[in-house]
């Protein structure tokens, strides 16, 4: 999208699977989004690894990894939001990092870009949730999930009556890294969003070493999604599905899931 | 940490847990340092003299001034991190991947292309022959 090249053979078929869901955020028109992602070694070194993190400021700045910050907008948080979150997530005893200055990197603005398209400024403001998967070990898939829960509590608790929406992002699969790389697993991945409605519980019961097997190295990302599944109802409706190889490195797959219950 | 960890029989693939983070910490750092234009600036011009303030061992010495990517992630070196080094060089994700795997960017690049390296022979160390790879 930078580089103007979303119309290029090799990019149309991703980016042109990439409309509904942008048809489908744009009517949702949400009042605020919690994006669960992964830092890249961009806002956070291996000097303190915090395993889960929540960015409470009201402006993000796009960080720079190594070639000037992306050409997209600083991403506007939202307070009051973050920080009932934070008090209400340690006080259900998840030990939350707070961040009160962060920049924010692909991990987060890449899944805003997708789902947003070129914006001179974001449509909604975010709370980032950064959660480590750089450091073995990230946190289970089962922890993931239990925090999603805790956010849901959280959300519905919180005294404005606020549209809210969560992104889980990372993966899907890929290897970056080693005589491995480049691997790509279709039917861990296809497995992987089907099991997302099938059977969430199971899902995130799914081990690291299983994901490094089958769906790579960096494919341990795709452990972020359970908290994003965590926070919808037990019961959800998949309204729609995209998935492309390659994007770049990796397979490329979004998922969109609305609460049974939803209007 | 005597006990070998199950994905340890995962090929190719060098997990970054703690005995990694243990002895990588300093390398890595070191790639840290290069998100700023001014240290990258400074490694170009003597790689060898920048260096010197950060506490590498020899051998994570001689694999940043070779460009050993393999090696850096033998001797600690974080795919995050190192890849640091290669976008200072001009050098994307796929040049590095290339040379991991010993294949031309072309090759990889094909590769991907054609739907990723597959998973088929490729979940064990010693594979057994219900795991040999398929055509």
């Amino acid at each position: 999208m930078d580089r103007g090249m979303t119309g290029t053979p090799y990019w149309e078929p991703l980016f042109r699977g990439y409309e509904p869901a942008r048809r489908w955020l744009a009517k949702l028109a949400p009042d605020v989004a919690i994006i669960v992602y992964n830092d890249h070694a961009s806002a956070f070194s291996l000097q303190i690894i915090p395993t889960f993190l929540i960015g409470v400021a009201g402006k993000f700045p796009v960080a720079d990894e190594g070639f000037g910050p992306r050409p997209v907008p600083d991403v506007m948080g939202h307070p009051a939001l973050a920080w009932h979150l934070a008090e209400s997530l340690i006080l259900d005893e998840f030990d939350m990092t707070i961040a009160n200055e962060m920049p924010v990197d692909h991990g987060l603005t890449v899944p805003l870009s997708v789902t947003c398209g070129q914006m001179t400024a974001w449509p909604f403001p975010v709370i980032p949730l950064c959660v480590n998967v750089v450091q073995y070990p990230p946190p289970t898939g089962a922890r993931c999930y239990k925090l999603g829960m805790a956010i849901r509590r959280a959300v519905e608790e919180f005294d404005q009556d606020l549209r809210v929406v969560i992104y889980g992002t990372g993966g899907m699969s890929h290897q970056l890294q080693g005589e491995r790389a480049g691997l790509i697993n279709r039917q861990f991945d296809t497995a992987f969003l089907d099991g997302m409605t099938r059977d969430p519980p199971a899902l995130a019961r799914i081990s690291h070493t299983e994901y490094m097997r089958e769906a790579g190295s960096e494919g341990v990302e795709m452990v972020m999604w359970h908290v994003m599944r965590g926070a919808l109802d037990e019961h959800v409706a998949e309204v729609y599905r995209h998935y492309h190889v390659p994007a770049s490195n990796t397979a490329a797959g979004l998922l969109i899931l609305e609460n049974r219950g939803a209007p | 940490m005597t006990t070998p960890r199950d994905y340890e029989s995962i090929p190719g693939t060098y997990v970054y847990d703690a005995e990694r983070g243990r002895v990588g910490y300093a390398l890595n750092m070191f790639c840290m340092s290069l998100n700023k234009a001014e240290n990258r600036k400074s490694f170009k011009e003597n790689a060898a003299a920048y260096l010197e303030g950060f506490a590498l061992t020899p051998e994570q010495r001689r694999t940043v001034l070779e460009r050993d990517w393999l090696g850096m992630l033998r001797v600690g070196g974080n795919i995050y991190y190192t890849i640091k080094i290669a976008f200072c060089d001009g050098l994307t994700f796929q040049d590095v991947a290339g040379m991991m795997s010993g294949v031309s960017k072309e090759a990889y690049a094909q590769m991907m292309l054609a739907g990723g390296r597959s998973a088929d022979g490729n979940r064990y160390k010693n594979p057994n022959p219900a795991e040999t790879k398929l055509g």
